[in-house]
């Protein structure tokens, strides 16, 4: 099963101030476990929301705004995807997740297990998930 | 865990009981004090704890064991070691999967040890797996471990000279297991899925315990390619979708990227000691010519037949040779190919092959020469135990009347 670990966006990381190398070097090390342990899948950092703009809906109608965005916190600045057998495993190891925060200060990180199909029953359901994936583009 | 604790016993059937014992104790002690912060290394520290006492008390242990046990420098002690191996592990997991899979052992003992001491399943699921039951699975293991035993197979990884010879055992049982998985003729679907998934694991644990091995990095490109299609590849009542039918906007990109960067990696091996690629790298290549294809009608054939032209030197296989003809019909037309097939006529391992003949049913069928086709895919029908690959030959089958 695979969980996706969510960096939290910051007032520093939503300025655009580059971590220090001692962070860099701490998830370097800890994204380093993650693949001697066969684990990591994927991860990235993300550039500031002022980089980013949001499609909003509305029926029919849809608007676009450029960033930057307000309510740093419920922004996201990165994220790191691992595969492991349990849910258990997904959190020994976001336990073992550096402080993000690039001050070092507050920072917060959220996991989240990804849909796999086979969460659908054979059914309507994972029809209607294939049929998106069928959707050309 | 079991890992850290087997190198001190050379033994991984002891390592095994010291670490239940740890657990046990662990039970009862966090029941009355509470679960530590870090339950792990708490396990750890006490399994090497009675490995120790273990090997004071072990006058049997003949002085050569001992000295490998404690270490070159006899004045360490006890804490001191425990230090050094924990930051050891890396290696000690190495250790583990070139003990498991030591040659001693067959194939089945090789991937029931494997699955049992470096993977994450229990006996009981992998008698589940492999469709035995849990008191075979479970005397099978205990075999393995008593041939290591008996066999004096010492718990280290092999000199340069025959690092080449076990690594390929190694690479063998992680591919077994994979296919084990992947095939889709047993077991329940989510354990098949779980083997998948250990084999995975292990092979991205060995791309990075062994980067200067190109073979390493090629089995890993195979499986991730592999596995990036498994979504595709069953229909929606579980019928199976060949490869060139499958809807490859399925296809999982993500570990499409990771079978890329593998290969990468295992070319950058490759040069770096001048080696060549082997025959999972060749595979690798050949899967990252499909994934490179957004639809079917675009593959490389040429590309991939050169590939099985390499692939088919190396290994000298019949069932790569018959790929080889699929590529070749696919490059060159149904009559190049079909002369390949035609010579592997003579070949006794393809004599009961269903696939063998639904390639070549497939061959005349293009060069509408159907009374022949017909034939073939009959052939293939009476062969074959999978009742889903059954329903696709009889319906090819009455597409040679019309």
């Amino acid at each position: 099963m695979r969980f996706m670990i969510i960096v939290k966006a910051t007032v520093d990381s939503e300025a655009g101030v580059m971590p220090s190398a001692g962070l860099i070097a701490e998830m370097a090390d800890y994204h380093e476990q993650l693949a001697k342990a066969g684990v990591l899948l994927d991860g990235s950092g993300l550039k500031p929301s002022s980089t980013g703009w949001r499609i909003d809906y509305d029926g029919d109608e849809h608007s676009i705004t450029q960033g930057p965005f307000a309510a740093t916190k419920e922004l996201i600045a990165g994220y790191t995807m691992i595969q492991v057998s349990s849910r258990e495993e997904a959190i020994e190891w976001s336990r073992r997740y550096p402080n993000p925060a690039v001050d070092h200060g507050v920072g917060q990180i959220e996991v989240r297990q990804l849909f796999e199909l086979d969460d659908f029953e054979p059914s309507e359901g994972l029809e209607r998930m294939r049929s998106m994936n069928e959707q050309p583009g | 865990m079991i890992a850290a604790v087997a190198r001190l016993t050379h033994d991984i059937g002891l390592a095994e009981d010291f670490a239940q014992d740890a657990l046990i104790a662990a039970l009862e002690r966090w029941a009355k004090e509470g679960i530590p912060n870090n339950p792990g290394a708490w396990l750890t520290t006490a399994a090497k704890h009675r490995a120790l006492d273990h090997l004071r008390r072990a006058p049997m242990l003949d002085r050569k064991h001992q000295e490998l046990a404690l270490g070159t420098e006899s004045s360490h002690s006890d804490d001191r070691l425990i230090d050094a191996l924990d930051q050891t592990v890396e290696d000690d997991v190495l250790r583990l999967i070139f003990t498991a899979c030591h040659p001693v052992l067959s194939a089945e003992a090789r991937v029931a040890l494997t699955l049992k001491v470096v993977g994450g399943l229990s006996t009981k699921e992998i008698a589940r797996a492999y469709l035995k039951s849990e008191t075979t699975m479970a005397q099978r293991i205990v075999r393995a471990k008593r041939t290591l035993s008996e066999a004096k197979v010492a718990f280290a990884l092999p000199a340069q000279q025959e690092l080449d010879e076990r690594l390929a055992s190694v690479l063998e049982v992680i591919y077994l297991i994979f296919n084990e998985g992947y095939a889709a003729s047993s077991g329940e679907h989510w354990i098949r899925q779980s083997l998948c998934d250990e084999a995975l694991r292990l092979s991205r644990i060995l791309a990075e315990l062994m980067p200067q091995m190109p073979e390493v990095h090629g089995l890993s490109a195979l499986l991730e390619l592999q596995a990036s299609r498994s979504k595709a590849r069953v229909g929606k009542d579980g019928e199976p979708i060949l490869l060139l039918d499958q809807d490859r906007t399925r296809w999982d990109q993500l570990l499409i990227k990771r079978g890329f960067a593998a290969i990468r990696r295992a070319e950058y091996a490759a040069q770096e000691n001048n080696g060549a690629f082997g025959p999972y790298c060749l595979q690798a290549a050949i899967a990252a010519c499909h994934a490179q294809a957004s639809i079917a009608d675009n593959t490389d054939w040429q590309r991939i037949t050169a590939l099985y032209d390499a692939l088919a030197q190396i290994t000298s296989s019949p069932v790569v040779e018959l790929n080889r003809a699929v590529a070749v019909g696919m490059a060159f037309g149904p009559q190049s190919g079909l002369e390949i097939v035609d010579v592997l006529m003579q070949e006794p391992m393809l004599k009961d092959y269903p696939h063998f003949y639904s390639v070549r049913g497939d061959l005349l069928f293009k060069l509408e020469r159907m009374a022949e086709a017909k034939a073939a895919f009959e052939r293939a029908a009476e062969l074959t135990n999978n009742e889903r690959e059954l329903g696709v030959l009889q319906r090819r089958i009455a597409d040679c009347r019309s």
